[in-house]
């Protein structure tokens, strides 16, 4: 409930930054490394912007971005660990080698040179993350497909002469969506943490983006001015357990086992 | 699971060899050039200086015949010269590994013996505000940025209150002592500097704390699960029917009954604290891999990139496969199976 609410008032800020931000988030609003006041709420970063309105229009960056990489992640995922689940042979077993060898590596290790050679910005970081992250459903969907390509009612529409890819489509994969959904929800968050890490490096967004984790990395180098960070990283903090929290409630429902 | 490790241990050295070449291929993609990282912007514009510098860190090979020459070099570990630097990567990697294992051993003996204790209070307390604190303890942990946590602690222990130091190993004014095993707290011991020894102590904690935290969390969640389970059985029962003191039960009969568990899991994330090192490294301006890895990917050091991933994948991959090992060592049911 209440990790709903939050990530509720952050989809706002997504869609509407304009409602909620009081200052534009680009523009000079006034003397540069203000301290918190009653006219800037969160202070002035380091060229006299408001960090107030910075960290609100932030979420239409941070947001977006990680939905897009977990979606790309789910689907490429899903798709190749359906096929080597369900296929199998020469093809399945290259697919899950690939997925091994890339979780072998640590991930923000494996992000950061995909995201070097690349080239610094937002797209890229995207891309990099999505390369890092499609194995981690690869082997959950493999897992499912393999455990409900067994059931008796697959078996039964093998006899009744349906297609492979009526059977994988309407048979088996709508079975295994539980796992990843509460996964994807999950990484939702993890996906806000791992964007902002890579802008903090300075592997993300350019400036003068308000991206979070970039607007940290400003607050570092102004390092006194503690309220040029406080902002960005309270956001951070408050979407990313609000995504966590509803991934919990969603497991603690379909698998009430875990709960206990 | 025996045979699954043989079958494992088996498969390392082509995973190795997947993990070199795809560490290899992926900043092979780079739209960047990679000589802006060795070549002044003034230099780019004469073309002789361009093509001398191609040829000499060998850039002007085809890209197959390239990664044939680092293949056969990194087996004589030789893993090519960085380009900021300027010294053999593989030399920069062993003198920065050392710090690395230093912050991620301590981080971790701090993120188990909180998330045990966090862990065996929830079970007990279940369904209490202890219970609940737990929680939200472990939440923060998987939710916060661990850069941004690293500089609250900073400027509020540091700055604010100078309790504890600032970044670094050791305070600059001291002189470190003679490297012999790299790790600074035991080599300051070694020497017998008892004031390099507190200071480098003093270093660790809040990074330590920093990069613990994240792991804490997990294991006491596991920690709390195990318990319950536990704590249900029947020998319990008789335990206390025989007149055993709480504090005894709990960890007697309890918690050492879930001890196979939580040495795993605690092993698992010691693969997660090297990820987390980068981070935290960036921010306390820890001198080793993480940092490392940190400024050759925003000076396209490639050579270093590739070295530096490399070797963490290796940890990674060796640090699960002992872990699974492990576990079968300290778990005779699946040992006999």
């Amino acid at each position: 409930m209440v990790g709903g609410l939050v990530v509720l008032i952050w989809l706002i800020a997504t869609l509407f930054p304009t409602w909620l931000a009081p200052h534009d988030p680009l523009t000079i609003a006034g003397r540069r490394l203000q301290a918190p006041n009653a006219t800037y709420l969160l202070g002035t970063d380091a060229l006299g912007r408001d960090v107030l309105s910075r960290t609100i229009h932030g979420a239409q960056h941070s947001l977006p971005i990680a939905l897009l990489v977990v979606v790309s992640a789910v689907v490429i995922g899903s798709a190749a660990g359906a096929i080597s689940g369900y296929k199998g042979g020469i093809i399945g077993a290259a697919i899950m080698r690939l997925v091994d060898i890339t979780l072998s590596f640590p991930p923000i290790l494996l992000a950061m040179a995909v995201a070097a050679s690349l080239g610094p910005g937002l797209r890229n970081a995207a891309i990099a993350m999505v390369v890092v992250w499609w194995p981690v459903y690869a082997r959950l969907m493999r897992a499912q497909v393999l455990e409900v390509r067994e059931r008796e009612h697959v078996e039964a529409a093998v006899a009744a002469g349906a297609g492979h890819f009526r059977i994988l489509t309407k048979h088996i994969l709508p079975l295994c969506w539980t796992p990843i959904l509460i996964s994807a929800t999950m990484d939702l968050g993890q996906a806000i943490l791992l964007a902002a890490s890579l802008s903090f490096i300075g592997l993300g967004a350019t400036p003068p983006t308000p991206e979070w984790g970039a607007m940290i990395s400003d607050g570092a180098t102004f390092f006194y001015s503690w309220w040029i960070a406080f902002g960005p990283g309270m956001a951070i903090l408050t979407v990313v357990l609000g995504f966590n929290f509803i991934g919990d409630g969603l497991r603690d429902y379909f698998d009430p086992r875990s709960s206990k | 699971m025996l045979n699954q490790i043989l079958r494992r241990s088996i498969a390392m050295p082509f995973i190795l060899l997947g993990i070199v070449t795809m560490a290899f291929l992926l900043t092979a993609i780079t739209k960047g050039d990679p000589l802006t990282a060795v070549v002044s912007e003034q230099q780019m514009n004469n073309p002789e200086i361009v093509a001398a510098a191609r040829q000499r860190w060998g850039l002007d090979r085809p890209l197959p015949e390239r990664y044939l020459i680092y293949v056969g070099n990194l087996l004589k570990g030789d893993m090519g010269t960085s380009f900021v630097t300027r010294r053999p990567v593989s030399a920069d990697l062993v003198a920065r590994l050392p710090a690395t294992f230093e912050l991620v051993i301590s981080a971790m003996i701090i993120g188990s013996v909180i998330g045990i204790v966090f862990g065996l209070l929830a079970a007990y307390y279940r369904d209490t505000a202890v219970d609940q604190s737990a929680r939200i303890f472990s939440l923060f942990g998987s939710s916060v940025p661990i850069f941004w946590l690293g500089l609250a602690l900073l400027f509020v222990f540091s700055v604010k209150y100078q309790i504890l130091p600032g970044p670094g190993r050791i305070d600059p004014r001291l002189s470190p002592p003679p490297i012999v095993t790299g790790f600074m707290t035991i080599d300051s011991l070694l020497a017998g500097n008892m004031t390099a020894f507190r200071d480098a102590l003093a270093h660790l904690v809040l990074p330590s704390i920093v990069l613990g935290w994240t792991v804490a969390g997990t294991i006491s969640r596991l920690v709390r699960a195990n318990m319950l389970e536990v704590m249900e059985r029947e020998f319990i029962l008789t335990a206390r029917a025989k007149g055993a003191g709480e504090i005894r039960v709990v960890l007697r009969h309890g918690f050492r009954n879930i001890l196979v568990p939580v040495l795993t899991v605690i092993s698992y994330s010691f693969a997660y604290l090297i990820t987390g090192a980068v981070l935290t490294e960036a921010v306390f301006a820890w001198p080793g891999m993480g940092s490392y890895a940190v400024t050759a990917a925003r000076s396209l050091d490639f050579p270093a990139i590739i070295g530096v991933t490399i070797v963490g994948g290796t940890m990674f991959l060796i640090t699960n496969l002992l872990t699974d090992i492990a576990y079968v060592l300290a778990n005779p049911r699946v040992r006999l199976n």
